[in-house]
């Protein structure tokens, strides 16, 4: 009993965490993000990919969350059929905020991913 | 039948008097030109600028500064640390009319940092010797500083008179900085070259404004040359979805934004039902859809000859440097395509000697050269 109200609890402290990584994520979305992969996260054919339901995202996904990091995917990529050849610049996030605004496109337009991602994973990841 | 006659003639002739002619983009097939590049180890290269006809000095965002010969690049030392965030990092580069004599460069860039709540554009002068530069100065420093990632401007021009003009963006706070002369952000400013402000800028001696200010009613002006006949600073600037502006800047003149705009939000919601109100200019130009205008040039050139009297943009968006032709009215005429696909063009600038020069992001330094 005593374990299941600890696990019950943890997971609702994991979920806080999450979604306030989530709200502070729309933020620097909307600031950063969106002019280009737009509000709605569906990007512009053939110039910036879209997020929302994004197959390459997701099958991707660390060489994405880097893309956010480093800035952007040198070469020709596919998107959801289409083809994408231009490489986003380095936004110059804080390992931080690369958490947070992943958290946010990973949880919106559609999209779920149910684990969260950390500041420390952002810090590790190469 | 007479009476439909004449209101569709009615409504022709408003319909042209108040809205531009539709201009759409022209991709020639025949180019007359090669795109010859003559260095390609960049990454964002946001300004280039000559030492002399075959020198380039360019400034790479992230805070590095470059001069290139030979299809060498030597790192220039001690540039200032930049803020670099969003469209924020060093940005433009201009030489000193007198550069030859004095060695004076003059740099914009984002100043800042997290623990400063952010950052906002500065321009500094320093002097370049022996690839280093020395004796920083800070000229200009928008205050407020923000971690808001858009609309830092910014451009530097210097006039016939000697006089620096600079842009700094609305910073992404438009409903407060470029209506506000209190605020900076959303302006073109002018200030002689040790930055002091000129006794006859349009603002001064009005209590608690920028007194550096020179226009206002910008959103994020990125392109500005110095006409070489009329002597008229030029600019263009970033409209919102649609309503990217070419302006021609009068001192004191209110240019609109956000009160008027021929844009809409990136999200498609409307931001004003005004495209023009009393005591605001008119752009010379706009585009819809938005090309993200960054670059802008005047060409007056021997090189080119067909081509003298154009207006050269780079297109972030499109990736194209776009050519405009203008008649004596100062309409825009004619668009097409140059360097067509070559990628984000961050800038376009004429060398001493006559050439075209634009930057590509990734991409490297390009010059257009005319076929023979």
């Amino acid at each position: 009993m005593r374990l299941i109200v600890l696990l019950l609890f943890s997971s609702l402290i994991f979920s806080q965490d999450k979604e306030e990584s989530i709200e502070r994520g729309k933020l620097l979305y909307q600031d950063l993000c969106s002019r280009c992969h737009m509000p709605d996260g569906k990007g512009v054919e053939g110039i910036y990919p879209p997020l929302a339901k994004s197959d390459y995202l997701f099958n991707k996904l660390r060489e994405s969350i880097l893309a956010i990091k480093q800035g952007g995917i040198e070469g020709e990529i596919i998107v959801n059929g289409i083809k994408y050849n231009t490489q986003m610049e380095d936004l110059g996030l804080y390992e931080d905020e690369v958490a947070d605004v992943v958290n946010f496109i990973l949880n919106s337009w559609g999209n779920k991913y149910d684990k969260i991602i950390t500041e420390e994973y952002i810090k590790n990841l190469k | 039948m007479k009476k439909i006659h004449l209101i569709l003639f009615a409504i022709f002739i408003t319909h042209i008097s108040c809205a531009q002619k539709d201009n759409s983009i022209v991709s020639p097939t025949e180019k007359d030109y090669e795109i010859v590049n003559v260095f390609d180890n960049v990454e964002i290269p946001w300004s280039i600028e000559f030492l002399d006809k075959n020198t380039i000095i360019y400034a790479e965002k992230k805070g590095e500064i470059y001069i290139v010969k030979n299809n060498t690049a030597v790192k220039v030392k001690n540039v200032p640390e930049v803020y670099f965030r969003g469209q924020g990092g060093l940005l433009d580069l201009e030489l000193h009319p007198d550069f030859k004599n004095n060695n004076l460069i003059y740099m914009s860039y984002a100043s800042g940092s997290r623990e400063e709540g952010g950052g906002n554009t500065a321009v500094a002068r320093a002097k370049l010797i022996d690839n280093s530069l020395t004796d920083i100065e800070v000229l200009y420093k928008g205050e407020e500083n923000s971690t808001k990632g858009q609309h830092y401007g910014s451009r530097l021009q210097f006039d016939k008179d000697g006089f620096l003009f600079f842009t700094i963006g609305d910073r992404g706070n438009r409903d407060q900085n470029p209506q506000n002369l209190e605020l900076d952000g959303g302006k073109v400013y002018r200030i002689y070259d040790d930055g002091s402000i000129p006794d006859d800028n349009p603002f001064i001696g009005l209590e608690n404004v920028k007194e550096a200010t020179y226009s206002y009613g910008h959103r994020n002006p990125q392109g500005m040359f110095l006409h070489p006949k009329t002597g008229k600073i030029w600019t263009h600037e970033h409209g919102p979805r649609g309503g990217d502006e070419i302006n021609i800047i009068e001192p004191g003149k209110n240019y609109g934004w956000p009160k008027i705009t021929y844009g809409i939000n990136y999200s498609g919601t409307n931001i004003t039902d005004d495209k023009e109100l009393p005591g605001m200019e008119q752009p010379l130009y706009y585009w819809v859809p938005s090309i993200g205008p960054s670059g802008f040039a005047f060409l007056d050139s021997k090189r080119y000859k067909k081509w003298n009297g154009s207006l050269l943009v780079g297109s972030l968006k499109f990736q194209y440097l776009e050519r405009l032709v203008l008649n004596k009215k100062n309409e825009v005429t004619y668009r097409e395509k140059v360097a067509d696909s070559i990628g984000r063009v961050r800038d376009v600038k004429i060398c001493p000697d006559g050439f075209i020069y634009i930057g590509v992001e990734n991409k490297g330094i390009f010059k257009l050269v005319p076929k023979k």
